[in-house]
Order: structure tokens, then C-alpha cells, then sequence
């Protein structure tokens, strides 16, 4: 059995009085490329501020690489749902990238030609070298997604957490999102949360459904429609292998 | 122009005016970015109680104004960021706390109060060369501070949880970048005065904003900004012998003005 990157056990999170996590347990495993499926208001973005630190759990125990979350920020890549920023900070694609070695490079030190040239890998990696120098608030949704791929990737993180990597994304633009992940799997621990089952099927290796408690964990081929049915409330489309689209109507909230 | 230059206290005005302008571009160009402008209008406010202690010690009012802001900067931060305490209502309490305590500082005070406006609106005329040594000093801290953390100050302002995410320790970040501004009122007490330190904050880098892609584009751009308002500013106030502070704000006023209309005309014709 591979190494646990990530173990919940009973994890218990309550905000504001109200129970938005409660007895949920779950491991990651080295090398899983696990999606977190659960409808809005589910509790997947508190699962991973729990994960990455952000959010004290009320109950229940929490490790990271074997140790409380926030203790590695290195080994680390995190990828918020939706960055909320000033569209005229004056910043660089480059520059924002370059953040991602924040966590490797000490304080007081002003970042170096190793730090510049992993965040220009991490820019290729993603394809945005066209856009290097471009202001970041002149980005599309998609690029700007890519963008905090890449910055994520810019500080060698073992494992890769991503919220809702493609809610901001036109459709065909989550395809190109979801490939470019296909190709980190290989090198990456991967977790993303998302409440869009269209991408269940989509070469993940473990599926797990959140609706305050885990549903079901195993693997993709097993995914139930039923589950996730009952989870959701109402019909859900589960599209299995490369089928890219799905049953979500949502419309494209892309700002450009 | 050059004829008054013979004048000591004009030679004086011209340097408070470019040193102070460092301090004003850089942090003010943070200022803008992490649009803290009501925060450091507060700390500006809450000075007002260091000039009255100064005054009640007998010492130069600067003097009092370094502890009193830091510690408005200190105080509004923690009780915002640890206390959960509402913005606003912060500010709101130290702003008047501040304003209160000078008051009575400065009525236990024995005798008139001289120079009390200055303090209030500037006078970068009256400026002493103890002052500007102070500025100077001031300056290099701010300068060195900045250098020293310029990535970290970076990434709170651009993404603050991704920082912390990163492991940075934010609210520390937070809390020196506030004590940064508190300095910074400290220099432009002299120049522009405590009420309208704020503009001189926001403006020369609001501006600088428009025509910047980088932050420290934005700083080098914003210092050039504060001179050029400084300088226009000092002339009018000697030429038409009107207050020098509120002729610089003034100045920046306008320009604000022109380049914010001009590039709202020129983003709807793109449009």
C-alpha cells in the first residue's frame, strides 16, 4: 500500500453554530488522483481549508504527510476556487507564479534565478508562455485558472489540491484543465473538489462524494449514479471515459 | 525660481518635499493596492494625540507622534485581524480617542499653543533641519524595511491567504506594514499635516496605478508624482501666498481629477 498523504478521521467542522462537516473520514493516497464531489454548500472548501491549515477542525483529527495541516507548506500546491483580486493590481502572470516559491524561499531573501526559472517552467507547463508579461488582470477566466496552476506548480509541491478548478471556465476550457491535470497525475497527488459530475469520470482514480458525511470512496468505474442521485437530490448525469460533456447547465460565468 | 532658493527655509521646504515624497510613493503605492486608505487615515487621526504629548512634555510634538501612531497602527490592526472587531468601528475609535486626547494634552498645556495648525495642514515652509534628519532617518527604516521583505509584503497584498497558505506569518506582515504607514504620517506631519496625510498617501499612487505593470514601477512612479505635486504645490502657495499644504493637495486633487477622467474617456472609446 503507498504512503498516506492526507487521513481525516471523524473530522468534525462547525461554523457558526452549524455542523458543515461531521464524522467525515478519509485517506489520500500517494499517487491518487482523487475528485471530491459534493453539490454546493456540501463542505468541500472546508474540507481543504481544513487540509491546508486554514481551518481549525471542531472534532476529529487531521494529518498531513504525518504531521497537523500547515506544518509543510512546500510540499503543497494550492489552487483556490476563484482568485478574488483587484483586476488592476499592477502584476505580472510571472510575477504571480513566481509566489509559488514563496514557502522554498527564505525570508528576507529576494527571489533567485532558480525560483525565476521554475516559474517559467510552470508557466510552459500550463502554456501560458505567451502571456508571461502580461498584466494578470487582462486574463481570461481560463488563463487565469492556468495562471494558478502554474503558480501552485511553481513550488515542486508533492500533492496538488484544487477547488473547483473549473467553475470560472467555459466548457472547452475546462477540457484543456482537465487534460493538463491528466498530465500531472503522473507526478503529482492530486485532490479537487468539484460539485461538476461531468468530470467524475474524466481518468480520476478514487471518487469521493461529500454531503457532510463521505458517502461513498472507491474507485471511478465503481461510481453509482444512485449515490450521487440521493446526494444531489435529483437526476445526475455521470459521464464515464473521456466524454467530456456533461449534464450541468450552469451557465458559463466566465469574466473576462 | 532660483532667487528663492537664497532662502534657507525655501532650500529646507524643497528637501522635505523630495525626501518625504519617498516614503509617501512607496507606501503609499501599498496604500492603494491593499485600498487600506481609511486605516491610515485613522493612524493619521489618532497622531493628533502624540502632537498634544508632545506639547504636554515640552518636546519637539514629532517626537510624540512616532509611539502614539505606531501604537494606532498596532491597535487597529490587532483588533481587526485577532479581535474580529469591525473595521470601521476600529478606526472610528481610535480616530477619535486620538483627536480627544491631544485636545486635552494640549489645554493642560501652560500657555498658547504655537504652531498648532501647522500640524493639522502642514507648513513644509517652517520645516527645521532637526526635522529633516528625522525624515532622512525615517526614510532608510521605510526604504530597508521594504527591500528587506519587498516579496512577503508582495504576496499579502496581492493574495493574503495564498501567503498564508504558504506559511507566511500574515497578521505579522500586516501589522509592520501598518506600523510602515504610521512612520510615514510621522514625515508628512511637517509637509502636509496630520488631516491631509491621507491624500498625499493614495493620490500620487493612484495615479502612478494608471500608468504602471509593475508595483515597483508603481512606487518609482508614485515618488516622482509626489515631488512634481510638492514642488507645484510650494510654488502656487509662494507665488499667491496661500497655506503650502493645501495648495500640494490641492495640485494632486487636480491631477486625480484630469487623469481619471481621461482614462475613463479613453476606456468607453475602447470599449
Amino acid at each position: 500500500m503507498s504512503r498516506e498523504v492526507i487521513t481525516c478521521d471523524r473530522l468534525g467542522v462547525v461554523l457558526g453554530g452549524a455542523p458543515v462537516l461531521d464524522r467525515l473520514s478519509l485517506t489520500v493516497y500517494e499517487g491518487d488522483y482523487m475528485a471530491v464531489l459534493g453539490p454546493n454548500g456540501g463542505g468541500k472548501t472546508t474540507l481543504l481549508r481544513v487540509i491546508l491549515g486554514l481551518q481549525q477542525p471542531s472534532s476529529g483529527t487531521v494529518t498531513v504527510f504525518g504531521a497537523a495541516p500547515g506544518h509543510f507548506p512546500g510540499r503543497i500546491g494550492y489552487v483556490p476556487q476563484r482568485l478574488f483580486f483587484d483586476r488592476d493590481f499592477p502584476i505580472s502572470v510571472h510575477d504571480v507564479v513566481l509566489m509559488g516559491r514563496l514557502p522554498k524561499c527564505r525570508p528576507m531573501r529576494h527571489y533567485g534565478r532558480d525560483d525565476r526559472r521554475k516559474a517559467e517552467e510552470a508557466i510552459e507547463t500550463v502554456g501560458l508562455t505567451r502571456l508571461t508579461h502580461s498584466r494578470v488582470g487582462t486574463l481570461s477566466g481560463g488563463e487565469l485558472q492556468r495562471a494558478l496552476i502554474a503558480r501552485a506548480l511553481a513550488g515542486d509541491p508533492e500533492l496538488l489540491l484544487l477547488d473547483e478548478p473549473t467553475a470560472s471556465v467555459d466548457p472547452e476550457m475546462k477540457t484543456t484543465i482537465y487534460d493538463l491535470l491528466d498530465t500531472l497525475k503522473e507526478r503529482h497527488t492530486i485532490v479537487l473538489v468539484t460539485h461538476d459530475t461531468g468530470t467524475v469520470g474524466h481518468s480520476v482514480s478514487r471518487v469521493a462524494c461529500l454531503n457532510c458525511t463521505l458517502g461513498m470512496q472507491g474507485p471511478a468505474s465503481s461510481l453509482d449514479t444512485a449515490v450521487l442521485e440521493s446526494l444531489y437530490g435529483h437526476p445526475v448525469e455521470v459521464v464515464l471515459h473521456h466524454e467530456h460533456h456533461s449534464g450541468s447547465s450552469k451557465p458559463d460565468d466566465r469574466h473576462a | 525660481m532660483p532667487d528663492i532658493l537664497h532662502f534657507e527655509f525655501m532650500r529646507n521646504a524643497l528637501l522635505a518635499a523630495i525626501l518625504s515624497s519617498f516614503a509617501c510613493g512607496v507606501i503609499g503605492t501599498y496604500v492603494v493596492v491593499r485600498k487600506i486608505g481609511s486605516i491610515s487615515g485613522g493612524i493619521a487621526h489618532t497622531a493628533f494625540g502624540g502632537i498634544g504629548l508632545g506639547y504636554y512634555l515640552g518636546v519637539n510634538p514629532l517626537l510624540g507622534v512616532i509611539p502614539v501612531s505606531l501604537l494606532a497602527a498596532i491597535g487597529i490592526g490587532l483588533l481587526t485581524r485577532k479581535a474580529k472587531v469591525a473595521e470601521d468601528t476600529a478606526i472610528g475609535a481610535f480616530w477619535a480617542t486620538g483627536m480627544a486626547a491631544g485636545v486635552i494634552l494640549i489645554g493642560l498645556t501652560p500657555g498658547y499653543a504655537p504652531n498648532l495648525f501647522s500640524y493639522l495642514f502642514g507648513n513644509i515652509l517652517t520645516v527645521p533641519r532637526s526635522d529633516l534628519l528625522l525624515i532622512v532617518l525615517l526614510d532608510f527604516l521605510i526604504g530597508a524595511l521594504v527591500w528587506l521583505f519587498s516579496k512577503e509584503f508582495l504576496a499579502v497584498s496581492f493574495d493574503e491567504e495564498y501567503a498564508r497558505v504558504s506559511g507566511l506569518k500574515t497578521v505579522m506582515f500586516d501589522l509592520l506594514m501598518l506600523s510602515l504607514i504610521a512612520l510615514t504620517v510621522v514625515i508628512m506631519v511637517r509637509v502636509v499635516g496630520i488631516v491631509l496625510v491621507i491624500a498625499l498617501l493614495t493620490i500620487p499612487a493612484a495615479v502612478a496605478r494608471m500608468f504602471s505593470r509593475t508595483l515597483r514601477g508603481m512606487m518609482a512612479l508614485a515618488v516622482l508624482f509626489s515631488i512634481l505635486f510638492n514642488l507645484v504645490g510650494l510654488w502656487l502657495s509662494w507665488e499667491f501666498d496661500v497655506a503650502s499644504g493645501a495648495a500640494v493637495i490641492l495640485v494632486a486633487a487636480f491631477v486625480f481629477l484630469v487623469t481619471g477622467v481621461a482614462t475613463a474617456l479613453f476606456r468607453t472609446k475602447s470599449a
